[in-house]
């Protein structure tokens, strides 16, 4: 006979996750639908596929440097424009944080912990005021200039430069590609290190055929924890870009003011799209070529 | 640490807190100047006191941060008993990648989301602004949650089964041996979930700026609002406090956490 | 002695994989009985079955003639010591062992007292107010000794207790669990992988295998009339060997025709034979009922362990007479040495050891401990 059985039976565990599983469905994949919903109707939720051709071929003008003017997508330009500028920070950030990574792994234990206090308290500084205060370093008549000025040289203008977007991006995420690389260094086993010295690997080759690969999982983690952040931002560039360089979160923001909710939706929904494939590729790459990545 | 380690660090660690210090030495500046310091002086922190608008935002972040803390202390401390006991695969896969959604999607993407829903919700049952404290607090919640799991689940997984079973097999109700046994063996988890809950929702803005209603608004929303406009010391003065803040709390989480592990280690060297 | 636990056709799956296959077994008052086997046997399963931690997909339990599978572990007369002791981290020692009094709502003078003389019968008074995590693997294991006992349960469950314990300490307690369960007269279920374990200590034990218990019986019936190869192989180092039963009292195996004392089986029946490796007479090749080769010689201290090859099939045999490796050897069997099992699924399986080495067995040991 069957027997539904005692109290240790998961029905208690299923009630504690009700509410959870609930509140998931409701508050994170309902509004995704939501965000798909809007994109493809119009102003009376009748189905529409404009709002996705407009990110695609809505046109305008921009003026050169030289005065000629050249006619260009507005949103293929402005994702296209995101997208550089967030691999190139992700980069930056790569090779900036994977040796801070390794020096932390390296150090003794106690340092090991204050240095990541350390690289994650600026986390804790408001975002909008510490890209601000970047603003107030930078600006021709900031600190940097002012000293620059004293020595007789300069002014550097980098307000309103891609550089000062990529500066104030590689600022805000490079905690997240720190950590996770760190993480991996810290646990990787040192005898493997001293096996392939034994072996006669030199420092460089051990570097490369030993650490490298086995800390690509950590890597892979950082560039996402960057990329994802760095593409979808707004107000960095409004700020440190001077309001030059329109990424594609100012552009949902832009929309979301102007109150054209189903447009903003459509950009939403593409850039969702985009970020969702370009992670399961990542992730199918990564189960496929590098070891401990799945 | 060799000499070059020690210099890299050094140059990161200017990098990163080049801007911290800029805020913080500026806050006490005697000029409106954010770039010219002139003369130590405490008045942007005695006219911030005095702004009442600021104030108030101060306030609606602070209940906010607390309601939403609390809010997903529970949800997530139950959810990840839940979890950690679900035998079916299926059941548990499907948790894991909802719980990874708000914290992998853009937070553009998570706030333009429920701020749709909300709208539309809202347009169903006529209400002219749909948005107010309460859409705020489940977004909050939301992207919260997720962080309270990532906290409890690794406690109650390194706990042994056996715990609440040797509980009930010495008489206890399952909610009796939660409570008895489960619950002081992942304290540890819920307090640092906690803590992290509220300096995220307390730091947040993109989320809340999209799921704000006109007529609550919270500290960064604020901040926001001011940097669209000229910038004063006493903007860095507030940033300056709800640093610190935040930093002493991540410290007293820290400490909690760092005693967790040393009880761990204890006990895993007698065995 | 009266049935104190009957479990009836009891079927239980994880996954779709079978773990129990309709299981039958009686334990008895006063009765220290032990689930013997390899791991992934079901063993631990039809304890937590027992316990309330698991319930089955079909088939009944019995506690003293009353169905129990509905009723929670709570509510079971029953205590579990845990594999791990499942110690409670952040109590002391004295409420690791008060948590079922105090649960039961006993007055404090009394779980006081009953604490204390619990203690000391695990000889750990004047640790109550200790720390758990601050004892050592044997003091833990004392606690979780006192802590299901002093709940004067009917049954007390053990999964495993002894095997986190070095080999020196899990001899001692061997002795003291034994000790405890004569002293108490509580019904002790014991769950283990090692057969020596269960041998010095059973009063009864079940043999399982696949889901499905292979035999029951005291220690000295299993060890020298094990029902088929894979008992025989489990207890204790055994050759098994293909014979025919001639008639009654005569078998056939390594071309020889041996007196025993088996009867009962069909004329001509194929059958196994097993012949334990200390039961074994090695004699100058011409007295011997059948000769070999020594192809390996072990010295183990007490004995040699020698590999003999008899016609292709290479016996162990243990002996304390000098033997030589490469030496030709005469063998000699009492009828008292040989028994005969009927074949069963196991036959062929067990009982060559014609690949045998030390360190493979233990290897293949430590291995199932980690397992487990």
């Amino acid at each position: 006979m069957k027997s539904s059985g005692a109290s240790r039976t998961p029905v208690t565990y299923r009630a504690a996750l009700a509410p959870y599983s609930v509140w998931s469905v409701l508050f994170v994949l309902v509004p995704l639908i939501f965000v798909a919903f809007y994109a493809f109707t119009d102003n009376d939720f009748a189905f529409t596929t404009e709002n996705i051709t407009r990110f695609f071929t809505a046109k305008s003008n921009i003026v050169g440097e030289d005065g000629s003017t050249t006619e260009v997508r507005t949103y293929v330009l402005i994702f296209m424009r995101s997208l550089k500028l967030a691999v190139i920070s992700t980069l930056v950030c790569l090779f900036m944080g994977y040796p801070m990574a390794y020096i932390m792994a390296r150090a003794k234990e106690k340092t090991q912990k204050t240095m990541m206090t350390l690289i994650m308290i600026p986390m804790w500084m408001n975002f909008l005021i510490r890209t601000y205060a970047w603003m107030t370093i930078l600006q021709d008549t900031g600190i940097i200039n002012g000293l620059l000025g004293k020595i007789g040289l300069g002014p550097l203008h980098v307000i309103g430069t891609e550089t000062a977007v990529i500066l104030g991006m590689v600022y805000d995420y490079f905690p997240y590609m720190v950590l996770p690389i760190y993480s991996i260094l810290a646990k990787m086993d040192l005898k493997l290190l001293e096996a392939a010295r034994d072996l006669g690997c030199g420092s460089l080759s051990v570097l490369r055929r030993v650490i490298l690969p086995l800390s690509m999982p950590g890597v892979i983690s950082g560039v996402t924890m960057v990329l994802i952040p760095s593409i979808s931002t707004f107000y960095i560039s409004q700020k440190l870009g001077n309001g030059k360089f329109f990424l594609i979160g100012d552009a949902i923001e832009g929309q979301y003011i102007a109150n054209n909710l189903h447009f903003a939706a459509a950009i939403a929904f593409i850039l969702m799209v985009i970020l969702l494939a370009a992670m399961a590729l990542l992730k199918y790459v990564t189960a496929r070529f590098v070891y401990g990545g799945d | 640490m060799k000499l070059s380690a020690k210099i890299y660090s050094a140059i990161i660690f200017c990098f990163l807190f080049a801007p911290i210090a800029v805020l913080l030495v500026f806050s006490f500046n005697e000029a409106k100047s954010l770039s010219v310091f002139s003369d130590f002086s405490v008045k942007w922190y005695v006219e911030l006191f005095r702004d009442r608008n600021t104030l108030a935002a101060l306030k609606n972040t602070l209940v906010l941060a607390a309601s939403a803390t609390a809010i997903s202390t529970l949800l997530g401390t139950f959810a990840a008993v839940g979890i950690n006991r679900l035998r079916s695969r299926w059941y548990r896969a499907a948790m894991n990648t909802v719980t990874d959604i708000p914290m992998v999607n853009p937070d553009i993407i998570t706030g333009i989301s429920l701020m749709l829903m909300f709208v539309f919700i809202g347009r169903l049952f006529g209400a002219s602004t749909s948005l107010n404290f309460g859409t705020m607090l489940i977004a909050h919640v939301t992207f919260c949650t997720p962080y309270v799991i990532l906290q409890v689940l690794p406690k109650l997984q390194q706990m042994d089964n056996a715990l609440p079973e040797a509980a009930m097999d010495l008489g206890c109700t399952p909610l009796g041996a939660f409570f008895k046994v489960e619950l002081p063996e992942i304290l540890p988890g819920i307090i640092t979930g906690a803590i992290m809950a509220f300096t995220l929702s307390l730091d947040d803005f993109v989320i809340s700026y999209f799921t704000a209603g006109t007529g609550f608004e919270t500290l960064p929303i604020r901040i926001y609002a001011m940097t669209k406009k000229t910038v004063t010391p006493k903007m860095y003065a507030l940033a300056t406090i709800i640093f610190f803040v935040t930093l002493t709390l991540l410290l007293i989480s820290n400490v909690v956490d760092n005693e967790d592990s040393r009880k761990l280690k204890e006990r895993k060297k007698k065995k | 002695m009266e049935k104190i636990i009957e479990l009836k056709n009891i079927s239980k799956a994880f996954d779709g994989e079978v773990v129990l296959d309709n299981m039958s077994l009686d334990i008895h008052d006063n009765e220290f009985i032990t689930l013997l086997g390899p791991s992934g046997c079901g063993k631990t399963t039809t304890l937590r079955i027992i316990g309330g931690f698991e319930s089955p997909d079909s088939g009944d339990v019995y506690f003293m003639g009353e169905r129990i599978n509905d009723i929670p572990p709570h509510k079971r007369h029953v205590n579990t010591v845990f594999q791990r002791y499942a110690l409670f981290p952040h109590l002391n020692v004295f409420d690791n062992v008060a948590f079922g009094l105090k649960e039961r709502r006993v007055p404090k003078q009394e779980i006081k007292e009953k604490v204390e003389r619990m203690l000391k019968m695990v000889m750990l008074s004047g640790f109550a107010d200790r720390r758990v995590t601050s004892l050592s693997g044997g003091q833990q294991q004392r606690v979780a000794i006192a802590r299901a006992l002093v709940n004067e349960p009917k049954i007390l469950l053990l999964d495993e207790p002894l095997g986190a314990l070095d080999l020196k300490l899990r001899k001692d307690m061997q002795q003291e669990l034994k000790k405890i369960q004569k002293n108490t007269g509580i019904t002790f279920i014991f769950v283990t992988h090692d057969q020596e374990e269960a041998l010095s200590m059973s009063d009864t034990i079940v043999v399982m295998s696949e889901g499905k218990i292979q035999q029951i019986g005291s220690p000295t019936d299993i060890y020298n009339e094990p029902v088929n190869a894979f008992v025989a192989d489990f207890i204790g180092e055994s050759n098994i060997i293909d014979g025919v039963m001639l008639a009654d009292y005569r078998v056939r195996f390594g071309g020889h025709v041996f007196d025993c004392l088996d009867t009962g089986f069909g004329e001509n029946e194929p059958v196994d034979v097993v012949i334990r490796p200390e039961d074994v007479d090695i004699v100058a090749p011409e007295k011997g009922m059948i000769c070999g080769n020594v192809t390996s010689v072990t010295f183990m201290g007490v004995h040699n362990e020698a590999i003999v090859d008899v016609g292709g099939f290479k016996w162990m045999i243990q002996t304390t007479d000098p033997v030589e490796e490469g030496a030709h050897i005469g063998i000699t069997l009492e009828p008292d040495a040989i028994h005969i099992m009927k074949k069963s699924k196991y036959s062929g399986m067990f009982g060559d050891y014609s690949s045998y080495s030390n360190e493979l067995e233990e290897l293949s040991n430590s291995e199932e401990e980690a397992e487990a």
